[in-house]
């Protein structure tokens, strides 16, 4: 896939799949970003459904997805994605894949239409970048660790800046959804690249002048050319740096996390979430 | 192009009559070695973005100032009253394209690589494009295209034959235009926009071929097209993936169903060895990206790899795969660099690419063969080991899993669709370097696995350090790191000049000369954050610099 950095388009979300979107209210469609697909008839496309549940389930799947019989996604098939009514679907349908294993589905006239509106009708609820409509089964668990060696962890690499009777206490509460809660303790508390640190954990710096005055603040920005800084009385105070040039000397108390990141092994994350979410 | 420019001399307010200028670009100048002008996507087939002029160098450079900024507007969109446009006169509008006009296009992004022709430069943002005057700004025409949809991520510019530009378009048509006026000449379907193809490349121009790539994120087959550049007749056609019994690489899937859903998208413009007649590029992620699935455990050719195609046949004459069964979305979507240098005591024909899963290989770009490997992503953890090609060997272990597995890079990657840039004066491929972390956890267990970039949540946790790195192809190794103190640092690409200087930008809001002997700082100028990779042509005796930010394109030269 292409790095997503800027989006220029509003995007128009296509309202083609009211029926379904009811169904699984949850995710709305759209893998083609503003395009337009007619919406199918409400009446159609249920009358679809259930004869797509009848002929069709067994080997495409409940999701469309690919079932026990060995049929194939047809989430992903070029020609369903293409059809726009029944032109595409109802010749296979009518016996033209024989030959690649699918045999002929004796309907009528209405019903060969409704199943090509009921698959488009799936089709339109594809997310961004091809995400299925539905995900299924809810995702297991991600507690699979030991709590108790995520303690001993804790004990070793985390304790001296963090407490669980002190800054941790009550994290798992705060954070009752142990994914969020694992990605974020990773993260020294950020959840996103970039994001400006927060919490009181900003970097701070001291800045040596050529005549030796020393200059000290919270870090407002550094760049090969600049640093900025923040002074005890609220002002600021920007220094032209030529390399070595003045001596900045910075201190960031979230580095100690970036340090680790190396160093984790994921059982470690593991257990060191396990035993987080023991903080209520 | 020819140097016989002909000068129109007409009034700026007289919109109507203003016409870009010269000869367009001859075919069999785009043999030759980037130096004036800046004729195609990495200004010469080769993909070094080394620029012979040496008016700006490492002594000259800090003089270098404005000559002018200019800001594009998206669409039909007009500036607000008082707004910042500097013309009175807007430029030229033509407007093309299938879409019914009402989708709402918010502005964009210039990531293009703007072509410069005699005096002219033509920059693209997606479904707009736009004629400047390269000595001062000015619009001369803007082209826009209503689009039915699709994936507005990006555009990387034009391609140019002759009096004609081409340009492919998120609704999947590629355009012809002809340069003077911005008249359109056809506009033809490239790919089909409800299978989910969206396109950004920037088409290359070899003889009578226009290679053109486009783009997909849900489980359909990637394929580079060549169309005839007068009649926009389709040529060939090369798929990336299997779609036939027989066919190379079939091995490698689980079935050929899967195959021919397996991704391999030729979203980034390649180079070309003019002597092999070979077209290099490189193919994005196998799909379902995250989960093995129906896929099955093999290598799931040609996805994330390079391949050489003949480029009057599209037949592949060789490929090597830089990410096997990629887990990841580790695309293979960078620019390889074609040099001939020194390798083990013989001049050798080479290919050099960086890539997104933080692997570095130097290969011979007439055989395939492979020669470096090497781990430029320092941090890099989700290989252990290589295989029998010399290919990075994955390691299931980490794959996104329900508990979470903590990964660098991150699916943005080591460096992404950013062009590099190589000096044979040096001997050393530039490249961004970001040792960015990711938690991969699984959400969609269905042993059938997943489709498309979906059934995964990806966490950002933290990144350990960005560079600018320069390495010596021979080893692999890098010769020296600057740090950048951002994780944007590289902006959207690189340039080398034969001055001895290494331009792109730092992330950090400033456009950067760095010394392409050590990487020192030697100039900056504060623009913002950097989008597209830095640009130099020669115009009346003065070397300028180009770079955008944003919807603004900034010229920098020597008074």
């Amino acid at each position: 896939m292409l790095r997503f950095l800027v989006i220029g388009v509003g995007v128009a979300a296509a309202a083609a799949t009211c029926v379904l979107a009811q169904e699984m209210p949850h995710r709305v469609g759209g893998f083609v970003p503003g395009q337009k697909r007619p919406p199918g008839d409400p009446v159609q496309v249920a009358r679809g459904k259930t004869v797509y549940g009848v002929n069709c389930r067994g080997c495409h799947g409940a999701d469309l997805r690919g079932g026990d019989l060995g049929g194939p996604n047809l989430l992903r098939s070029q020609l369903a994605l293409s059809d726009r009514d029944g032109e595409l679907i109802i010749p296979i349908l009518h016996g033209s894949r024989q030959n690649e294993g699918m045999p002929a589905i004796p309907l009528s006239p209405e019903d060969d239409k409704a199943v090509a509106a009921y698959v488009r009708s799936v089709v339109g609820m594809i997310g961004v970048q091809g995400t299925p409509p539905s995900l299924g089964r809810e995702a297991p668990s991600v507690l699979v660790g030991n709590a108790e060696e995520g303690k001993a962890y804790f004990a070793v690499k985390c304790s001296s800046c963090h407490s669980a009777t002190g800054d941790l206490k009550g994290i798992a509460t705060r954070i009752s959804d142990a994914r969020i809660l694992q990605s974020t303790w990773v993260a020294g508390g950020r959840e996103r690249r970039g994001a400006a640190t927060t919490n009181g954990h900003t970097p701070t710096a001291v800045v040596t002048l050529p005549t030796g005055e020393k200059v000290e603040g919270q870090l407002l920005r550094i760049d090969d050319f600049l640093v900025t800084l923040q002074l005890a009385d609220g002002t600021s105070r920007t220094f032209a740096r030529n390399g070595d040039v003045p001596e900045v000397a910075v201190h960031d108390p979230m580095q100690p996390h970036r340090d680790l990141l190396p160093q984790y092994t994921d059982k470690d994350i593991h257990d060191v979430t396990a035993y987080l979410v023991t903080l209520k | 192009m020819k140097l016989n420019r002909l000068i129109l001399s007409v009034p700026f307010w007289f919109p109507a009559m203003l016409l870009a200028q010269g000869s367009g670009v001859n075919p069999d100048e785009l043999l030759k070695p980037l130096r004036e002008s800046w004729p195609t996507y990495n200004g010469d087939y080769s993909g070094k973005r080394y620029s012979a002029l040496t008016e700006v160098n490492k002594s000259t450079v800090q003089h270098l100032t404005l000559a002018w900024m200019s800001q594009v507007y998206a669409g039909t969109e007009e500036p607000a009253q008082g707004g910042r446009r500097r013309r009175q006169q807007p430029a030229k509008l033509i407007v093309g394209g299938e879409g019914s006009g009402d989708l709402a296009i918010r502005g964009g992004t210039i990531k293009a690589s703007v072509l410069e022709v005699d005096g002219t430069l033509y920059v693209t943002m997606p479904d707009n494009a736009w004629a400047i005057d390269a000595r001062d700004g000015r619009e001369l025409w803007h082209y826009f295209w209503k689009t039915k949809g699709g994936t507005h991520i990006g555009n990387r510019g034009f391609g140019m034959w002759n009096h004609y530009l081409f340009m492919e378009t998120p609704d999947d048509y590629l355009v012809s235009l002809d340069a003077r006026t911005g008249q359109e000449r056809w506009h033809k379907v490239i790919a089909d926009l409800d299978q989910g193809y969206f396109s950004t490349p920037a088409p290359i121009v070899v003889g009578n071929h226009v290679l053109v790539g486009t783009g997909n994120d849900i489980d359909s087959p990637g394929f580079l097209q060549s169309f005839d550049p007068e009649t926009g007749d389709l040529q060939w056609k090369h798929f990336t993936v299997p779609m036939a019994k027989g066919d190379a690489g079939l091995d490698t899937w689980a079935s050929l169903d899967a195959a021919r859903h397996g991704g391999a998208q030729t979203w980034i413009p390649g180079a070309y060895d003019p002597e092999t007649k070979l077209y290099i590029f490189g193919t994005g992620n196998p799909t379902p990206a995250f989960t093995t699935g129906t896929r099955g455990p093999g290598d799931n050719l040609f996805t994330c790899t390079l391949i050489a195609v003949n480029v009057d046949t599209g037949k592949m004459a060789w490929y090597f795969q830089t990410s096997p069964h990629d887990m990841h979305d580790y695309d293979s979507a960078q620019t390889p660099v074609l040099v001939d240098a020194m390798f083990d005591g013989k001049m050798r024909k080479l290919a050099l690419t960086a890539t997104r899963n933080g692997y570095y290989f130097t290969l011979d770009r007439v055989t395939g063969e492979h020669l470096v490997t090497s781990k430029y992503g320092q941090l890099t953890n989700w290989a252990e080991g290589l295989n029998k090609f010399g290919g990075p060997k994955y390691n299931p272990e980490k794959d996104a899993t329900v508990p979470g597995s903590l990964v660098s890079p991150d699916s943005d990657g080591t460096v992404n669709w950013e062009p590099p840039a190589y000096s044979p004066d040096t001997g050393l491929l530039y490249v961004a370097e970001h040792n960015s972390f990711s938690i991969f956890y699984l959400l969609d267990v269905d042993p059938r696995g997943s489709m498309g970039l979906g059934g995964k949540e990806e966490a950002e946790v933290g990144s350990d350090g960005s560079y600018l790195t320069a390495i010596d192809y021979r080893t692999g190794k890098a010769a020296w790191r600057h740090k950048y103190y951002s994780d944007g640092g590289g902006g959207g690409g690189l340039l080398a000049t034969a001055g001895g200087l290494v331009f792109g930008g730092d992330g950090a809001g400033s456009l950067v000369a760095h010394d392409a002997a050590t990487g020192k700082p030697l100039w900056n100028t504060r623009i913002g954050d950097v989008t597209n990779a830095p640009q130099t042509y020669m115009l009346d005796g003065h070397q300028y610099v180009i770079a955008a930010t944003g919807d603004k394109i900034w010229s920098f030269m020597l008074y």
